[in-house]
């Protein structure tokens, strides 16, 4: 799946990124607790989080994610914006809950990048 | 440990604010990119320092990230300005937090950062003082070197 299958998925809009549409995803993390996506998501996986500020995108970059799905209807900051255009991480905007988005991704093939917590790292 | 320095370098980190909160640890991942550091290495460090940075700009005035590789080590030590952590034992327990409401609004003080920068580092000694400041020494080990010992350093 490419991030313009997601786009169509969540029938998102693009806000940062609109070239990075041809990326391959096969994994996601979800959550509101940036602490809680340094602890557990891998590289490479969509990160989706009703969070909008420019930490979102300071995390995504730290932990190669591929791209941000904010839920939810959430719009970035500008601030955030800007920095996600500067660091390159494509930001997509859909307004389904967090619950939605995840199953209609999970429904078409996207897993979770763990699957449950505890003896791994 | 003797083995050769290849880079060190100290960075500033200015507590209080959220602004630039994130930029010394994306210069650190870019420097050990350039250094030919393997990328789960990089990820490891670039996660701590990022914890790191977050909680100097949450509790301290001001503080310092210093990042020091060698053939067989990444090495982070930050140390701050800060009012000191009272029980470290307890400091290091995972949702165990102090954080301000503004902290915990950007997503972050949930208690995870001393526990993270502990699961992503193979050695972790903190040292504090209250009042004065807090030092947290992490070393990410390049053991595939240190078990063949023929095998190129970490930098390239």
């Amino acid at each position: 799946m490419t991030l313009k299958d997601v786009k169509e998925i969540l029938e998102a809009d693009v806000l940062v990124g609109n070239d990075q549409m041809g990326k391959p995803v096969k994994t996601a993390f979800a959550a509101d607790l940036m602490s809680d996506v340094l602890a557990f998501a891998k590289p490479d996986s969509l990160l989706l989080t009703g969070l909008t500020n420019p930490q979102v995108v300071r995390t995504a970059d730290i932990l190669d994610i591929t791209a941000i799905i904010m839920v939810r209807g959430k719009k970035p900051s500008e601030e955030t914006v800007k920095l996600a255009e500067e660091l390159k991480i494509p930001i997509l905007s859909t307004r389904y809950i967090l619950f939605e988005t995840s199953g209609r991704l999970h429904a078409r093939g996207i897993t979770g990048c763990i699957e449950k917590v505890g003896g791994e790292m | 440990m003797g083995e050769a320095l290849n880079f060190e370098r100290s960075f500033d980190v200015e507590g209080g604010s959220f602004q630039n909160a994130g930029t010394v640890s994306g210069q650190i991942k870019a420097i050990l990119k350039d250094l030919g550091v393997s990328t789960d290495i990089v990820r490891r460090v670039a996660i701590i320092c990022y914890e790191s940075e977050i909680n100097i700009v949450s509790y301290a005035k001001r503080g310092t990230i210093t990042l020091a590789v060698t053939d067989e080590a990444v090495k982070i030590e930050t140390k701050d300005e800060g009012p000191g952590i009272p029980d470290i034992e307890l400091a290091m327990k995972e949702g165990y937090s102090t954080a301000s409401a503004a902290v915990r609004e950007m997503g972050f003080g949930a208690g995870m950062g001393l526990a993270n920068m502990k699961k992503y580092s193979d050695h972790l000694i903190i040292t504090s003082e209250l009042g004065v400041g807090t030092c947290v020494k992490m070393m990410v080990m390049n053991f595939q070197k240190i078990l063949h010992p023929d095998l190129p350093p970490i930098t390239l």
